[in-house]
């Protein structure tokens, strides 16, 4: 029988310590609407989702309230829609992403993952036209967010496509300038893509998967925060211990969720996503924890460790809670979406720098990032490099998801509002890659991708 | 058997359990234990609830008892017990 404090806790962790549901993302297979004409595969696309996700975001309010747990946001992820439309022959694929953007309005999810290319070893024509349109494709839709994979552990990185990118980044900002540069927020470059990552901006349905499936990202860093407070002063084995014993509990809740969505819905149960991804909202802040372990900042040297450790810890207690534990599992370090991290950035504790070391060990790599709107194009290259390395060497996934401002520069700030929040424009290296970013071709892959 | 957890938590006053009581009976819930305790003047109640008779739909019974708890000034929850025993046991 449960005890009255176990049920006072698990209520206090939703209501105050903000333990949410943070998605509830529905892989859909595109690959059946493959059609050679675009009109026809836009009306094929917008019937298939239409008719699966008819009924996801009502399935997931009532399991919500069944729990009394919230379930902040109901997404779809597809096929990366340069595999799907391959045999349109197209020069643009903008109206598909109007008709995603239309239908996911339609279906009442926030976002649509998955206008993205994997180009990890080859540039196909169809990736080509994708990337091509991505600035036009995220100043002209709300809904929809790109992704691009430009590399993994297996095959090394394709440079000349991550020298397009900083282009292609530039030209997104520009003509999402009246809007602070926000299309630049819906777009991520990828190394390592896990293809059932549940969240934002770079979900999308990866090719081995079935027809349709249930995936959840489950989060709460206010719940790991307020669970450390009980162990101030007490040694590391004990901290680690106190995070396992708190993650394995809200994955055990995501798990029994996402299940539940799925069963009512009639599809199969994919993976659970246990990150702790911040909010804007005080008390739901992974630099909080960061400086509940013992720091005086996030940024502070330091920072990396206590990282590694949360990062760890988070996964251990994730792993023994569930066997579907997949995605990116982790901690989230975006820095516009993390009070605190806006504050450490703002003070000029937090730079670049330490950011990018904080990567090696965190669940993704450089999020929600602004920099100064007229940082060259290489560089932005050069960032993307820098990361997309850490990736290929260390055999993890690591992402790029940065803001170049239109028309700000340090001390400026953008504004999303919302989850999106606001960034404190961050300070890059004057010095030029751009030498290094011209050489074109492809970087070969690791000495330990040959593993057979 | 499916079972409900409702927690009442509130300024403590004449009447919670009562009114509590028989909005549930009126729609053919069965309590099958009630606790409370009051701590520092807060009302603190715990009821375990049989939801497989309910006469009314389940979401119909979270409003009903959300709108109590707004007449009484307390916050009334109801779960299914569930959630507590997939958190709290290995």
């Amino acid at each position: 029988m449960i005890s009255h404090l176990e049920i006072l806790e698990t209520n206090k962790m939703i209501q105050e310590e903000n333990l949410d549901i943070r998605t509830i993302t529905m892989g859909i297979d595109l690959m059946d609407t493959a059609t050679d004409n675009i009109d026809k595969l836009c009306n094929k696309i917008y019937d298939k989702i239409g008719f699966e996700a008819e009924k996801l975001v009502q399935t997931a309010d009532d399991v919500a309230l069944k729990y009394a747990i919230p379930i902040v946001n109901k997404r779809i992820a597809i096929t990366p829609i340069a595999l799907v439309a391959a045999s349109t022959k197209s020069d643009s694929y903008v109206k598909i992403a109007k008709t995603l953007d239309k239908v996911s309005q339609e279906v009442g999810v926030n976002f649509i993952g998955g206008y993205s290319a994997l180009v990890d070893k080859g540039y196909s024509e169809s990736s080509k036209i994708l990337i091509k349109s991505l600035p036009e494709a995220l100043s002209e839709t709300d809904r929809v967010c790109a992704s691009v994979n430009v590399g993994s552990t297996r095959t090394g990185i394709n440079m000349d496509v991550v020298h397009e990118l900083g282009y292609r980044i530039k030209e997104i900002a520009k003509l999402t300038e009246r809007r602070e540069s926000i299309g630049c927020a819906k777009f991520v470059v990828f190394c390592n893509a896990p293809d059932d990552n549940p969240f934002m901006a770079g979900a999308f349905h990866g090719v081995g998967q079935s027809d349709t499936v249930i995936h959840v990202g489950v989060s709460g860093p206010g719940v790991v925060k307020r669970a450390l407070m009980n162990v101030k002063g007490a040694s590391f084995e004990q901290m680690c211990e106190c995070i396992k014993r708190t993650s394995f509990k809200m994955t055990r809740a995501g798990q029994m969720i996402a299940q539940e969505v799925a069963n009512n819905l009639n599809i199969p149960f994919g993976i659970i996503d246990l990150s702790l991804a911040p909010t804007p909202a005080i008390g739901d802040s992974v630099a909080e924890i960061l400086e509940e372990m013992g720091l005086e900042s996030a940024g502070a040297h330091g920072s990396t460790l206590a990282l590694a450790i949360l990062n760890d810890s988070v996964k251990k207690g994730g792993v023994m809670a569930s066997s579907r534990v997949g995605g990116l599992s982790g901690a989230f370090i975006p820095v516009s979406e993390d009070h605190a991290m806006i504050k450490a950035a703002e003070s000029g504790l937090l730079t670049l720098d330490k950011l990018e070391a904080m990567t090696c060990v965190c669940s993704v790599g450089l999020d929600m990032i602004a920099i100064p709107g007229d940082t060259p194009s290489s560089t932005i290259s050069a960032i993307i490099g820098d990361e997309m390395a850490i990736g290929m060497i260390n055999g993890k996934t690591t992402a790029v998801r940065i803001i170049p401002a239109v028309g700000k520069s340090v001390g400026d700030y953008v504004e999303f509002g919302g989850l999106l929040g606001q960034a404190p424009i961050m300070s890059v290296h004057k010095a030029s890659a751009e030498k290094l970013m011209q050489r074109g071709g492809r970087i070969p892959a690791p000495i330990h991708s040959f593993k057979n | 058997m499916k079972k409900g957890i409702i927690t009442v938590i509130g300024k403590d006053k004449v009447g919670i359990i009562g009114k509590v009581c028989i909005l549930l009976s009126e729609n053919n819930v069965n309590i099958l234990d009630i606790s409370q305790t009051i701590l520092q003047d807060y009302f603190n109640m715990l009821m375990i609830v049989d939801l497989d008779g309910n006469a009314i739909s389940y979401n119909e019974l979270v409003n009903k008892l959300e709108e109590c708890g707004k007449n009484l000034g307390v916050q009334i929850k109801i779960q299914h017990e569930d959630i507590f025993t997939c958190m709290h046991r290995v």
